[in-house]
């Protein structure tokens, strides 16, 4: 050691740094960079500019009552939706083919399909069917716009939430299972104390991902008579043909579907932390 | 029964042309949708990764608004206000003329803007999963570096990325549903119209659900197709 | 050499086609309508758009000497459509109404007539108040002073807002709507047809001023005077010389004109 300190040349500093060239990309970064801040305060001086406190008066709270619609027909939606589709998941990974075949078809129909359509067809199909309906005494029942279309959305997420579920639980490896049978536990017990808290780790990603697509979904239910926050806003446009009222709608789906996802972030980095390396 | 017939049948008293140039209306729509998302996709992911910090964000912001805004408004915003934007801009520039932005083009563009920011995220993974040593052997044999995003690192991504393509063009077929919103003549504006007018409302939907169906199960046997054509050079397990 | 040819000839063309377009004398005017509310305009399963709008507008065109064509647009977007210039007027049984007058201009009247409201045959509901219709469903076409008229005056009712008539025609027909709004004249239509089988007319409504405007009219875009001045001698001429009444009376029993 002391040999090797005698003959060190004392700390030299960094050498220079490369000088930073105005390459293809960086130019093209600046300029978005710029287009996009232009457009920001284009955006916040538009609306600072169309700001009309008659207006506000009149149509906010409307716009909160929308919001309120919103939210409580997502919510609902998926939560019953989440309940729905565990009878369909096992049918999807079961056994039986006439089981497996029925739960096949009701994913793929449903999934394969747009839920504007879906919507329509238990909206203004089942609208053709009120004697029958009455007779079973469920026309109470859809005869309502909102609950038509949680029917429709509840349909539509069991799907693809039936379909996160099998995914989630098949990415689990087999020898879980085996291990579980080998310690003897039944079916019930495995999947509720081993599989399960493994497979919903797989799936929080896309289970937050469906949540906000359900959100951003739900806007259609302003073309079948819903006053949600969009059909709210449509209300509002046709009134006043004041472009703003799009603009302000805009901003609260943006600022519901960004919280929502970075509240899914900071809960999947919490719960994965374990599987860090 | 009878009367089903007659309004699916072809010609003056059917529905069935309709329907049929609402299919084609339907296709068209996303096919013309789909080499522009692709393009703009890749463009954006290649943005993504590159080392010039504001490219990097101008891209995050592009993909954050179009994935955060509900897809019917973002067609209502490009149909109602690009218009009214694009005349402004033009007004503001001296040219006094009036730029016609149809249904179909305003479709097209809402559908490619959301297209192509779902399609970043999966060409971004498709880039992440190919090894740098791609890159640093393409370099190491002369080769520019246009030549070896083209030659080498292409064919590699395309198949990489072929499932979340395919995944992204099913919810593009899906997603044209929505621009009977704006009077668009695809599948689902003909048998609404049809179904108003003829009170078959069961009927004419259940139709748009098969015929939507159908594209579907084209669509995966064409996938599916293709996605084992890119494999056949891989060994197999 | 070639390229700047070739730019020289597309400027020398761009030239004549705007030459030709000056050169010419006949007025080119586009007109915006719904296609969706009979018997004003409504679109035939061939494609083809009938109805009294349609029938006065030729004629105004022809008062005119003007080329017209027409182009449809949903209801919900007939005013931005005209601002963004898909067409130069609308003739669609567009009311006037001070709030409309804020985005667009108005030519004079074309004629007037009253809301009212039509309900089921075994409704319940005895009158069109808004007491009678408290709690009830109503429907009536959006963005339209009829929507206008329920908020305003039947604030009770659970209003609901259909894109066009037919949506609304269907859900009273299943009976998921109680009562509909809408003008007394399509209402009357729809009730004697086949369809309107289900239903009967509850009663005429008072035409507010504020809400209902002075009746229907011409819209065009702020600032285009000329085009205003022209289509309202053109509507005095049609009313001066006859062919406002032919028309009139192949669709309707009654003056549509009003006072």
């Amino acid at each position: 050691m002391s040999a090797a300190t005698h003959r060190l040349i004392p700390a030299q500093p960094a050498p220079p740094a490369p000088a930073k060239t105005w390459t293809a990309s960086r130019v093209a970064g600046t300029l978005l960079l710029l287009f996009w801040i232009v457009a920001g305060i284009g955006l916040v001086y538009y609306l600072y500019a169309a700001w009309d406190i008659d207006k506000v008066e009149r149509y906010a709270p409307k716009y909160r009552d929308g919001l309120i619609v919103t939210l409580t027909l997502v919510g609902l939606s998926i939560v019953i939706g989440a309940i729905v589709s565990v009878p369909v998941a096992i049918g999807r990974m079961s056994n039986n083919p006439v089981l497996s075949r029925i739960a096949f078809a009701y994913v793929y129909i449903f999934r394969g399909t747009p839920l504007i359509a879906q919507l329509f067809l238990i909206y203004y199909g089942l609208g053709s069917f009120r004697p029958q309906l009455e007779a079973v005494g469920l026309w109470g029942f859809f005869r309502d716009a909102w609950n038509c279309a949680l029917f429709a959305f509840t349909l539509n997420t069991a799907a693809y939430q039936a379909e996160i579920l099998r995914g989630a639980i098949d990415s689990v490896p087999r020898g879980q299972w085996e291990g579980a049978a080998a310690l003897g536990l039944n079916r019930v017990q495995t999947l509720w104390k081993i599989i399960m808290p493994q497979a919903l780790i797989v799936a929080l990603r896309p289970y937050g991902n469906e949540i906000i697509l359900m959100l951003k979904g739900s806007a259609i239910v302003a073309l079948v008579t819903v006053f949600d926050l969009m059909g709210e806003t449509r209300r509002a446009f046709s009134r006043t043909y004041d472009f703003q009222m799009y603009i302000w709608a805009a901003v609260f789906y943006f600022v519901m579907v960004e919280t929502l996802r970075n509240v899914w972030n900071w809960l999947e980095t919490g719960l994965t932390r374990h599987l860090k390396r | 029964m009878d009367n089903y017939l007659t309004l699916l049948s072809f010609g003056d008293q059917g529905w069935s042309d309709e329907i049929a140039w609402g299919v084609l209306i339907t296709v068209s729509l996303a096919l013309a949708t789909l080499p522009i998302g692709l393009f703009i996709g890749f463009m954006i992911a290649l943005g993504k990764q590159s080392e010039d910090w504001a490219l990097r964000i101008s891209a995050e912001i592009y993909t954050t608004i179009f994935r955060g805004l509900p897809e019917l408004l973002t067609l209502f915003i490009v149909y109602y206000g690009l218009q009214i934007g694009l005349q402004l801009l033009l007004k503001f520039m001296g040219f006094d003329g009036t730029v016609e932005i149809n249904s179909f083009m305003a479709g097209a563009m809402s559908l490619a803007l959301v297209f192509s920011s779902y399609a970043s995220e999966v060409f971004l993974s498709a880039f992440r999963a190919i090894p740098k040593g791609q890159y640093e052997g393409g370099y190491a044999l002369g080769l520019r570096r246009g030549t070896v995003m083209r030659m080498v690192v292409l064919p590699q991504l395309i198949r990489i990325a072929l499932p979340g393509l395919g995944n992204l063009w099913m919810i593009l077929l899906k997603d044209t549903a929505l621009v009977s919103a704006i009077g668009l003549t695809d599948i689902l504006r003909q048998t609404g119209v049809a179904a108003r007018v003829s009170k078959e409302a069961f009927l004419f939907f259940g139709i748009a659900f098969l015929l939507y169906l159908t594209l579907a199960l084209i669509s995966s046997i064409a996938l599916s197709r293709i996605e084992a054509h890119g494999k056949r050079g891989e060994q197999s397990r | 050499m070639r390229f700047t040819k070739g730019i020289m000839a597309a400027a020398a063309t761009l030239a004549l086609t705007v030459g030709a377009a000056q050169a010419q004398d006949m007025m080119k005017l586009k007109i915006g309508t719904e296609g969706a509310y009979p018997p004003f305009n409504n679109l035939e399963a061939d494609g083809s758009l009938v109805g009294f709008d349609i029938d006065i507008a030729k004629a105004l065109c022809a008062e005119m000497k003007a080329d017209c064509e027409f182009v449809t647009q949903d209801w919900d977007g007939i005013i931005p459509a005209l601002l963004a210039g898909k067409f130069d007027a609308i003739i669609a049984s567009m009311s006037i109404t001070e709030e409309r007058k804020e985005k667009v201009d108005f030519t004079n009247k074309y004629y007037n007539t009253p809301p009212a409201i039509a309900v089921p045959k075994d409704s319940d509901i005895t009158d069109a108040t808004d007491e009678g219709l408290a709690g009830k469903a109503l429907g009536a076409q959006s963005s339209t002073t009829h929507s206008n008229y329920a908020e305003e005056k039947f604030p009770s009712a659970d209003l609901k807002l259909y894109p066009t008539p037919d949506e609304y025609k269907l859900d009273i027909a299943s009976g998921r709507i109680d009562a509909v709004i809408d003008d007394v004249i399509v209402l009357s239509e729809w009730l004697k047809s086949d369809d309107g089988d289900c239903c009967k007319l509850l009663a005429t409504l008072p035409t507010d001023p504020v809400i209902n405007g002075e009746g229907a009219g011409i819209a065009i875009r702020k600032g285009e005077d000329d085009l205003r001045e022209k289509l309202n001698a053109a509507i005095a001429a049609i009313r001066a010389n006859g062919t406002y009444k032919e028309i009139n009376d192949k669709y309707f029993d009654v003056d549509v004109y009003g006072d």
